[in-house]
């Protein structure tokens, strides 16, 4: 896994979240998920799904407790990724 | 936020959805007058939300079992079975679970809960994976976290969701526990056992079905889904519980895995937790040999079942896919579900409300729960009264 592949996940990340929030809400790597997106647990859940199904890889739920922010999301889909692949 | 003020946001989330006044969850129930009638305030209800599938509350050999076993035994085992002893009902009834079931071993929990949690935890660990339907129980959730392992949800009853998370397993297959449920509590709808169980073959794991809503209702003998789709021999660890068909308290564990043993030496919601009383374990016994025996009770159940679910399709509810004895009709609102929940318990009917986030995928349901002692007129009634109810329900979005 490149660096470039974690831009990717970056990238795909930012692009589902702002068309699942406010478009007036600028979606930065420390964006809090929960206070500052409003996400809830199902919309996060399914948002989980498709990053699942882009790299093709499974995430615990249970990992999911100390993800607070966009780039800690990030950071544990490429972690999963490199011992996946 | 400190920890009184968390308590106080989720209150205040409770009220924002119901009312004051409005009991729906915990509701007082004063008297219960038989299987399927009750007192809630001065109203003589219809019990429409137990779980109750046999009718058998009110038994006279299971209530004659429990009392004999209070008068020779006691009330209580006041402690565990790894300290206190295992009594001579907790066998017996452990070895009649694992002849019902023609499996090797038996082990009694002391709730449903407990049974999946212990298995679930004795099993698993840090490290080991857990493949599991989006729609489970509270307690197969909870015993996966309790366990440590990695918790991985396939979506509800989709076959492609779960080969896609078996593949990605690559090697971790040999240390995963796949859990499916016989039927699924919130909309009734059964695992496709079959297909399930090609997956595990193809690659790998170790199975457990929970049967906890299944038990008594499925299959000639009633073992659940395991008996209606023949396949009792694929399926590695099946749990269930007392509370809904056996009409006490408590769970269980069988299986031909000899190892299923050292749950007892591992499992702290076994290990540590008071053992069955004498008055619940007898009345388990009394009420497995009937259920063994109920295929009149049954046939009656799912009489009932199929009427009230036509019903309540043809007008045009929206159900979950299969007829059983959970009948949930999903409504598009809280406030819808909470408006035919109110009405219903106007018209002497009491039925289960779920709101989000309690059912699945933010769904808002008004749960009914069929049992074999409901009489005809009963289940027409309520299939009734849920007719007269559909416009108001629905013009009120």
């Amino acid at each position: 896994m490149t660096e470039s592949n974690y831009d990717e996940i970056m990238k795909l990340l930012c692009d589902r979240l702002s068309d699942l929030t406010n478009a007036d809400v600028l979606i930065a790597p420390e964006t809090n998920l929960i206070n500052q997106l409003s996400i809830d647990s199902i919309k996060l859940l399914n948002l989980i799904m498709e990053i699942e199904d882009a790299f093709d890889i499974s995430i615990p739920i249970n990992a999911l407790t100390d993800v607070q922010t966009v780039r800690e999301l990030a950071d544990l889909v490429h972690k999963i990724k490199i011992t996946s692949s | 936020m400190n920890l009184l003020e968390k308590l106080d946001a989720a209150a205040a989330a409770r009220k924002a959805l119901l009312p004051d006044g409005v009991g729906a969850f915990g509701i007082p129930i004063e008297e219960v007058f038989s299987a399927t009638e009750a007192r809630i305030g001065s109203r003589r209800v219809l019990l429409m939300g137990t779980n109750n599938y046999l009718g058998l509350t009110f038994s006279p050999e299971c209530i004659r079992a429990a009392h004999e076993a209070i008068d020779k035994e006691g009330t209580g085992t006041t402690g565990s079975r790894m300290a206190n002893g295992s009594y001579f009902g907790h066998r017996a009834l452990e070895k009649e679970f694992a002849d019902f079931y023609q499996c090797g071993s038996g082990i009694v929990f002391t709730t449903g809960y407990q049974a999946n949690l212990g298995t679930i935890s004795g099993l698993v660990g840090p490290g080991d994976t857990v493949l599991i339907d989006g729609d489970s129980h509270a307690s197969i959730f909870d015993g996966c976290i309790l366990s440590g392992a990695n918790i991985i949800r396939f979506k509800h009853n989709d076959m492609a969701d779960m080969e896609k998370r078996l593949r990605r397993l690559g090697d971790n297959i040999e240390t995963t526990l796949i859990i499916a449920e016989g039927i699924y509590s919130m909309l009734g709808d059964q695992a496709p056992l079959a297909d399930i169980v090609q997956l595990k073959n193809k690659y790998g794991g170790i199975l457990l079905l929970d049967e906890a809503h299944s038990l008594g209702v499925l299959g000639k003998t009633g073992q659940g889904l395991v008996e209606t789709t023949g396949l009792l021999n694929e399926v590695d660890f099946i749990t269930g519980t007392f509370s809904k068909s056996l009409c006490s308290i408590g769970g269980f564990c069988v299986s031909n895995h000899p190892q299923l043993e050292q749950l007892r030496y591992v499992s702290h919601p076994y290990i540590f937790t008071a053992s069955p009383s004498p008055a619940t374990i007898a009345s388990t016994r009394a009420a497995l040999e009937l259920l063994r025996k109920g295929s009149h009770l049954r046939d009656k159940l799912w009489s009932n079942c199929r009427q009230l679910y036509s019903q309540l399709q043809e007008v045009g509810y929206q159900l979950g896919p299969d007829p059983g004895p959970v009948i949930a009709a999903v409504v598009a609102t809280p406030q819808q579900a909470l408006l035919l929940w109110q009405q219903l318990l106007e018209h002497n009917i009491y039925v289960n409300l779920i709101l989000p986030p309690a059912a699945p995928e933010g769904k808002s349901l008004v749960r009914c729960s069929v049992n074999a002692a409901h009489t005809t007129e009963e289940i027409r009634y309520v299939g009734d009264t849920f007719v007269k109810l559909y416009d108001a329900i629905n013009t009120q979005a």
